[in-house]
């Protein structure tokens, strides 16, 4: 047996795994959506008739793209903090993102409901201290799967921008300093700039994740904010309908691979995904 | 030296994400023992009746019980599975192998309920519905490309001629893999296997779409909890898990650098 042959009869048994039981299965629903119930275009033409289809892929961008620009805000005040200020302070502020990254998205989703529920912890609070009269309408909103899908995603784009911004080195920033400019001109001009690989990774990451997302919006969307995946579960637990939720399962990943195939002009999907910290 | 604008702006601002990052988590300590029925804060005083709820019932103590131990399970296989991937397209490095690195990594990218969807017609097939064999192999699918990247990321580091003298002066390439490689890249090997555990611990989705009643993980009754009632003892369960993190995470960070 050749050194090759070897090498690949290493790597096998999880590329077969992953080839037979993964990657079949999930190209299968492209064929289940042309056959099922009867061969066809049928579920696409229905698809793309239905009002509600058009609403939930519409609701589906609109909240992945507003998740993402806040994490992206957010994130990278934490990440340059983080990098810049940190000093001693640095490994705690890490475990603090960190921290919320390893517990469960259920966990997570269960304590935003206890707090924004109707008679949640923050209306609670709020009606006793006479701030408010009635319960405010937190959750079962699109408000609700906003806040719980950026407090879910923080941790995805603050890891990309830190892992980018320890490569770049403050002399830069320092030379700029020295040659007159003020600080917040040497960040615009010389440090910024460097930093943009770092939050177009985590962009992407947030982006695609929040596409494709189901438990917070399920659980926060209370059914009346019904992202494209909850939309896909409803199809098929309440209404047996196969051939439609494969053509949206269809959709939503060319969807994602079309994310993927644009952003890859501009973002290193090799650093993105295959080598990510 | 005074502190600049910019720097008062980062820091504060850092701190309230912070805040907003886990504050929000932490609510469900006061509310496990909360001495209503209800979710809420403690009324007259604190009480742990919901932790010895959780503790009698054999419905909650079974599901942690099934989790961890598919956990365990998945951890292992998808460890030992990922690690003989990984050296193989690392001694590989051609452009096959970097496409096979990209198929591992396929999970992460698509949607969980269309994998579940996919996963469920095929399981059907299989006769793999409700069966423990049938989340072990979904959640050992989307435990590997996890552990390949941790596992890669560990390689990368690893001196090509190293393991490329103990083959010249004799060794078998099994040899190698075991007394050279492997050690050099436990680390890897070990954040992939915690990582492999963490995803099918927590995962839900999949469990809802292959399982119907005989396979009950931890995540399926918090579920069902959420769904039917909000009762104060999937708070004592999530106080548990979130202390577990704390513990882990604090424990994890403080052998590392940064």
């Amino acid at each position: 047996m050749s050194e090759k042959t070897r090498y690949w009869m290493l790597a096998l048994p999880a590329l077969a795994l992953m080839m037979i039981f993964y990657i079949w299965p999930v190209l299968n629903i492209f064929g289940i959506s042309l056959t099922e119930p009867e061969p066809g275009f049928g579920n696409y033409t229905r698809m793309f008739d239905s009002n509600a289809v058009k609403v939930s892929f519409v609701l589906t961008f609109r909240i992945a793209a507003i998740t993402t620009v806040f994490c992206l805000l957010l994130g990278y005040i934490v990440a340059y903090t983080i990098t810049t200020y940190g000093g001693r302070r640095a490994p705690l502020m890490l475990g603090l993102v960190l921290l919320p990254f390893w517990v469960s998205v259920l966990v997570r989703s269960f304590a935003w409901i206890v707090l924004l529920g109707r008679s949640g912890l923050v209306n609670d609070t709020m009606m006793d201290w006479g701030i408010i009269e009635t319960p405010l309408r937190l959750m079962h909103n699109e408000l609700g799967v906003l806040i719980s899908m950026v407090h879910v995603m923080l941790p995805f784009a603050i890891l990309p921008m830190l892992a980018n911004m320890r490569g770049i080195s403050q002399s830069h920033m320092m030379a700029a300093r020295g040659l007159g400019a003020s600080e917040w001109r040497a960040f615009r001009e010389v440090y910024f700039p460097q930093t943009l690989p770092g939050v177009f990774s985590g962009g992407l990451l947030v982006f695609v994740l929040s596409l494709g997302f189901f438990i917070t919006p399920a659980l926060l969307g209370g059914g009346r904010v019904m992202m494209i995946s909850e939309y896909i579960s409803y199809q098929i637990q309440e209404l047996l309908r196969w051939g439609l939720a494969t053509a949206l399962s269809s959709a939503l990943l060319v969807a994602t691979a079309l994310v993927l195939i644009v952003a890859g002009n501009f973002v290193n999907l090799r650093k993105t995904f295959l080598e990510r910290k | 030296m005074p502190r600049s604008t910019l720097h008062i702006f980062f820091s504060t601002g850092c701190w309230m994400v912070l805040a907003f990052l886990v504050l929000p988590i932490l609510v469900v300590i006061p509310v496990s023992f909360t001495d209503t029925a209800f979710i809420g804060l403690p009324r007259d005083g604190l009480s742990l009746q919901h932790y010895e709820t959780f503790l009698r019932s054999p419905k909650w103590l079974q599901a942690c019980l099934t989790s961890m131990w598919i956990g365990v399970l998945v951890a292992g296989i998808s460890t030992i599975l990922g690690t003989l991937f990984c050296i193989g397209v690392w001694f590989l490095s051609d452009r096959a192998a970097t496409i096979a690195r990209w198929v591992m990594i396929v999970p992460i990218l698509v949607p969980p309920v269309v994998q579940s969807l996919g996963f469920y017609k095929f399981w059907v097939v299989l006769g793999l519905i409700d069966t423990h064999v049938g989340v072990i192999l979904a959640h050992t699918l989307l435990a590997l490309p996890y552990v390949t990247i941790s596992v890669f990321a560990a390689l990368t580091n690893l001196d090509r001629r190293i393991p490329q003298a103990a083959r010249n002066l004799g060794a078998s390439l099994p040899m190698t893999i075991l007394t050279v490689i492997m050690p050099s890249i436990r680390p890897g090997m070990i954040a992939g296997a915690l990582f492999a555990f963490t995803v099918s611990f927590d995962e839900i989705v999949g469990v809802l779409f292959l399982t119907v009643r005989r396979v009950e993980t931890l995540p399926k009754v918090i579920w069902d909890g959420i769904q039917e009632s909000i009762d104060p003892v999937i708070a004592a369960v999530a106080t548990i898990l979130v202390a577990i993190t704390l513990f882990v995470t604090v424990f994890g960070l403080r052998g590392r650098k940064i």
